[in-house]
């Protein structure tokens, strides 16, 4: 079936935040990624859906910082990396993402101290980016977990003594504390019982409402990225099958892979 | 309230064509096609037909929740023109936004955001001060009878109705250049439905262009200037 | 046969029980070269081979590796342990440098070319012409927050030592004071996080801009670092939270007198505690000079308890 080809922007005149593009990855003969690109605004939540091993984790990694793929850039517009971010060295890249991009894993051992204290975490941020005063660092840290909607009277508690949804806050107010340029999102809510996912997404979604925070979120979850996503892309392996606004993919899904994914969710 | 110019086209939909392909049926399901119109400010297009024809589907193409097949939708904003059948998904999403409302039975209700600062929303992103646009939005909750009680509750824990009321206050409390009605008063009382009504008739003599599909047309016959009837077609079946 | 015939004989030095300083000139060599590397980076660990000394590994093996590389006959060594001369391991250490050197041993700081010590520097200011060697137990700052030393070299590579300062955090959120004793991490030249091996806080100001070399070196761990003359070291602190040296201002020792010097406790079987210098040769000059000697006492790093460098 033919379809329209989709025009430039030409109303929207913010230039994007994240521009990736052609990015392609084999680890040994698997395919992880095949020529993905992708293109975010300011502001703006973009969905990436798909199943185990579509790519979709490595791709967030990509835009994390935590690979580099055998071809593509990555640029974000940001004035002190101007070029392909993908050409930064180690240290460079420790330093962006520590002031710039925030993340959480799905697996809070992925993004936690487990044993250190919760407050702790969020202040580890503000000391890798030079803040030094520990009144500041506590009111900070304080802040930044009460924005996650985190109990204030276990900020000191050790994550690993707390429940898997407050460990996700302790993850996502360590990812805000530095006011991130784009919030990346793996995984946030699976393995959470539904009731505390709903409560996550809720805080998220408050979040990303009162403070226009950019961010990329990847599930498998069909129903998280209809609520928090603007727009989805739908991958599969290691390619990008369909790309569009989150309700015109979920009511009128144009490839077949999305259109399973849609029929076997709803 | 701003006013947009009488009589100047909003809309001009040429040709449109819009079937969904079933994959797993090896099935194309035809919507319509062929549709062309021209919609200008202050006009009320309701469309009618037969159940099933794609009334629905067509203000959802218009919107973009669908991928038309052929076709334009040149959709005049303030700067120009746009062929909403191939602009980006982020000038739709701006378009949505600032220029293009779309009111129907479903309400997509936020968590733990009260009624008041749903309906308010709109006036806050466009700019109005927030003492004022939450005075604005009490008005309308009281207009389509929301109780004050609720206001700063959030519609979430609300009955179906009342969430519906929400909804509309806050989809008609700014009016948009063009305005996509599906079916707004499914299940709303009758209280609601004449201030619905009266709001919808504010908005067309501002000079909102509004195109809808109604259960009950006679509600809104005093609104509208055109139909547009939409003729059932048989279904394709299409050999993969 | 006669020479000009090569033989083994007149081709090797005359057998001798042990080279000059105990270490054989290859491992002297990669002594030399590792501490002017230590010097050149201040505060970086630098990895070397550790040989067999006649002490125990964790005994003082690195500063005697260093202490035997650097002593010649005209050297004058002190060996201190928790600040006392006359403990077993200071005193069998020394003896061992004499013995394999010809250098004289001292008790005295002024006359001491090299300063080997366990855990303490001494109370009276050390010169230029002098030389500390520092016995590490665990040269690795980072040690306590990352048990991987391949990561924790990496951090030290990129200076990512928010983990360090996570613990002050702790320990202030937990105790609202800094509870770190002994060891307490230090940045040198403004670069490399170091452990100035266990000293009390009380002596970690004097190796910040010091007129003499300092090298720390672990044994064990096979790693020695070094602090440099007139090289910054800054006590890792918040900028609102300032370093604190332990509180001895107001203690005064009950053998020698002395005030305002870093102190021993000693509890009594009746409750309560009495407190001796710990510096002990420093007390002993005290006492001597107390009565009627004329002892040489140098300037002392600290005046009523505060440091004046």
């Amino acid at each position: 079936m033919i379809l329209l080809e989709r025009l430039a922007p030409e109303l929207l005149t913010a230039a994007p935040l994240l521009v990736m593009r052609h990015v392609s990855k084999r680890y040994g003969p698997v395919v992880a990624l095949e020529d993905v690109s992708a293109t975010v605004w300011p502001g703006e939540v973009l969905g990436i859906v798909g199943e185990s091993g579509s790519g979709k984790s490595t791709l967030l990694r990509m835009m994390n910082l935590e690979d580099t793929p055998d071809a593509g850039d990555y640029t974000l517009a940001l004035p002190e990396v101007p070029g392909n971010l993908f050409a930064l060295d180690r240290f460079a890249r420790r330093q962006l993402c520590a002031r710039r991009i925030g993340i959480v894993y799905q697996n809070p051992h992925q993004g936690l101290l487990m044993g250190h204290s919760s407050s702790g975490n969020v202040a580890e941020r503000l000391l890798m980016a030079g803040e030094r005063r520990f009144a500041t660092l506590r009111a900070r840290a304080r802040d930044a977990l009460d924005v996650s909607e985190f109990p204030l009277n276990r900020m000191d508690d050790p994550p690993r003594l707390l429940s898997g949804g407050m460990q996700q806050r302790v993850q996502l107010a360590k990812a805000i504390a530095l006011e991130p340029a784009l919030l990346l999102l793996d995984e946030p809510t699976t393995g959470l019982d539904v009731s505390v996912q709903a409560l996550v997404l809720d805080t998220l979604k408050r979040l990303q409402r009162d403070r226009a925070i950019t961010m990329v979120i990847v599930s498998h979850d069909l129903g998280v990225i209809r609520t928090m996503a603007d727009r989805v892309m739908v991958m599969r392996r290691g390619r990008v099958v369909e790309e569009g606004l989150v309700d015109q993919v979920f009511q009128d899904p144009q490839h077949p892979y999305t259109q399973e994914l849609v029929h076997a969710k709803l | 309230m701003p006013n947009f110019e009488r009589g100047s086209v909003v809309l001009q939909v040429d040709g449109l064509a819009k079937s969904f392909r079933m994959h797993h049926l090896g099935q194309n399901l035809h919507a319509f096609d062929h549709v062309s119109f021209t919609l200008r400010a202050g006009e009320f297009l309701l469309l009618k037909g037969p159940n099933g024809v794609g009334k629905s589907t067509l203000l959802r193409t218009i919107y973009r929740s669908y991928l038309p097949q052929a076709g334009q939708v040149w959709f005049s904003h303030g700067a120009g023109r746009i062929d909403l059948a191939r602009a980006a998904d982020v000038d739709i999403a701006l378009l949505r936004r600032r220029e293009i409302g779309f009111v129907t039975q479903f309400l997509i209700a936020r968590p733990r955001v009260a009624a008041e600062d749903i309906v308010a929303e709109p006036l806050r992103k466009a700019g109005m001060s927030a003492a004022e646009a939450l005075d604005q939005a009490r008005h309308w909750l009281a207009t389509f009878g929301v109780k004050r009680d609720l206001w700063r509750a959030y519609p979430t824990s609300f009955s179906g109705g009342e969430q519906q009321k929400v909804n509309l206050a806050r989809a008609l409390i700014l009016p948009p250049r063009l305005l996509l009605l599906d079916e707004p008063t499914a299940s709303l009382d009758v209280g609601a439905r004449a201030a619905m009504v009266a709001r919808l008739a504010d908005l067309k003599a501002v000079g909102v262009a509004m195109i809808g599909v109604f259960h009950h047309p006679g509600d809104v016959a005093a609104l509208v200037d055109r139909d547009l009837v939409l003729m059932a077609k048989e279904v394709d079946d299409v050999a993969v | 046969m006669s020479p000009p015939y090569s033989t083994l004989a007149n081709l090797t030095r005359p057998w001798a029980a042990f080279s000059y300083g105990f270490l054989d000139p290859s491992a002297k060599r990669e002594m030399r070269r590792k501490m002017i590397k230590a010097i050149a980076v201040p505060g970086c660990q630098m990895p070397y081979a550790s040989r067999e000394v006649p002490i125990a590994r964790g005994w003082g093996t690195g500063g005697l590796q260093v202490t035997l590389t650097l002593i010649k006959p005209a050297s004058v060594v002190k060996v201190i342990d928790q600040g006392a001369d006359d403990s077993v391991n200071a005193a069998s250490i020394r003896r061992f440098l004499a013995r394999v050197s010809g250098a004289a041993e001292t008790w005295d700081t002024l006359a001491a070319t090299i300063v080997q010590s366990r855990h303490r520097i001494p109370e009276e200011r050390l010169r230029d012409d002098q030389v500390l060697v520092l016995q590490v137990p665990n040269p690795e700052p980072l040690r306590p927050v990352q048990p991987n030393m391949s990561i924790a070299r990496q951090m030290h590579a990129d200076a990512d030592y928010g983990r360090l300062w996570l613990v002050l955090y702790e320990q202030m959120v937990r105790s609202g004071r800094i509870m770190q004793g002994a060891a307490y991490p230090a940045l040198v030249n403004g670069r490399h996080v170091m452990t100035p091996s266990p000293i009390p806080r009380w002596d970690v100001p004097k190796l910040n801009m010091a007129r003499h070399l300092t090298l720390l070196s672990a044994g064990r761990e096979k790693r020695l670092y070094a602090v440099p003359p007139f090289t910054k070291v800054e006590p890792l602190v918040f900028s609102d939270v300032p370093y604190k040296v332990e509180d001895h201002a107001s203690l005064t020792c009950y053998r020698s007198g002395l005030r305002g010097v870093f102190m021993n406790e000693i509890p009594q079987a009746a409750g309560g505690s009495l407190h001796e210098a710990s510096d002990s040769h420093l007390g002993i000059k005290a006492i001597r000079r107390a009565e009627g000697e004329a002892v040489e006492i140098g300037p002392l790093w600290y005046r009523d308890g505060e440091f004046r460098g």
